[in-house]
């Protein structure tokens, strides 16, 4: 028990992946101009990154090891990312309309999103069990969805804010982007 | 070799079936007027329109958006969305009217008859002048709201942009210079 409790304070902090490893800045930068938005995208990604994570585990452990097929993990992992968030897709617009209007347009934005791969190839790296599996895309994506609200919380106060014009729009968004990962690398201290 | 093909046609299979069977279970019929108009779009997924792609924003339109954002489609788009929807055709936005430059009220002096009509008018105060005395704009207060313009009985108020002072010049944005600045590779070196 305590190692799932490590696992996820391991990714949700300490390894973040958006401020420590630097995967999923694309949503990170895109989709972070607004809270909401912002949490929409974050509870998609945590959908679909657990899910995934097992189904990639899954697929990894029962399919390709056994026969020596290692080397194919990306596209078969590409596969089941796409497929998962199809089907994730066409389900939430059938059975929960309201839901989908929040997230739906973010949904398919999460097939290209690096940090569901990346879970899935350090699962494999990090020779993770089932749970530990879980465990560790549940932590990534809450890690993700953590990071995303800060950081859409800031842009908001950033957007009416008096900035000066050659730093306005992106390159303030890289720069506080920039700070927070400094801060996060404060969590390093919490691990020897 | 092959028990790599195998795996992969049966992953295959099982996910097409899996989605094929999502796309028959969980169909969910648009209303007939997103179809329409989503036909329509180019179907580029630009976002330029603000839009994450063109479905998303045929159910904008469908729902009482500007018809005139897609940019790629342009005004031929525009119109048949108009058609389909049977409402007015939107001009397209032109991205030179946008620059938006802060104008002010300018008085042709030969023309004012100092009637202290916009004098009234105005609600800060910019205008200075008397009764029978040619009035003037205080460019520094004019705030160009346009308020005076209709009220001029000889049409003599017209709105310019305002000069640029040092106090509202600003560095131009880098993205407009950048080209200009770039030296041409046979140019001579100082």
């Amino acid at each position: 028990m305590e190692s799932y409790f490590l696992i996820l304070i391991s990714t949700v902090l300490v390894n973040n992946f958006v401020l420590v490893k630097f995967l999923g800045l694309c949503p990170f930068m895109g989709v972070s101009k607004k809270t909401d938005a912002a949490l929409g995208m974050g509870l998609a990604t945590t959908f679909v990154l657990t899910l995934s994570a097992v189904l990639s585990y899954l697929i990894y452990t029962y399919l390709l090891a056994p026969f020596d097929l290692a080397y194919l993990k990306t596209i078969a992992f590409i596969i089941a990312i796409a497929a998962v968030v199809g089907f994730t897709e066409m389900a939430i617009h059938k059975t929960s309309p309201a839901l989908y209007q929040v997230l739906g347009i973010y949904l398919p934005l999460i097939t290209t999103n690096c940090a569901v791969l990346g879970v899935a190839l350090l699962n494999v790296g990090e020779q993770n069990n089932l749970i530990e599996s879980a465990f560790y895309g549940l932590g990534a994506s809450l890690g993700f969805t953590l990071v995303l609200v800060a950081f859409a919380a800031m842009r908001e106060r950033i957007a009416v804010a008096d900035v000066p014009r050659p730093f306005q729009g992106a390159p303030v968004a890289l720069i506080t982007a920039g700070l927070m990962s400094l801060a996060f690398m404060g969590f390093s201290g919490l691990v020897k | 070799m092959i028990s790599a093909i195998l795996i992969f046609l049966g992953l295959a299979v099982l996910f097409g079936l899996l989605l094929g069977y999502a796309a028959v279970k969980f169909r969910v019929e648009a209303p007939p007027v997103v179809e329409e108009v989503d036909k329509i779009l180019p179907q580029i997924q630009c976002g330029q329109c603000g839009y994450p792609g063109c479905k998303p924003y045929a159910e904008a339109v469908a729902n009482g958006e500007a018809i005139n954002k897609c940019t790629p489609g342009g005004e031929a788009v525009m119109l048949k969305i108009a058609e389909i929807l049977g409402v007015e055709p939107q001009p397209m936005e032109n991205e030179e009217e946008k620059e938006s430059t802060r104008k002010v009220a300018f008085i042709h002096e030969q023309d004012c008859i100092g009637c202290m009509h916009c004098i009234k008018a105005c609600p800060v105060d910019a205008i200075v002048g008397t009764t029978k005395a040619v009035h003037t704009v205080l460019i520094n207060e004019c705030t160009g709201c346009e308020l005076c313009v209709p009220v001029c009985p000889t049409d003599c108020i017209e709105m310019r942009p305002a000069p640029e002072t040092p106090r509202s010049w600003i560095w131009p944005d880098p993205e407009t210079v950048l080209p200009t600045t770039i030296p041409k590779l046979d140019a001579p070196r100082p």
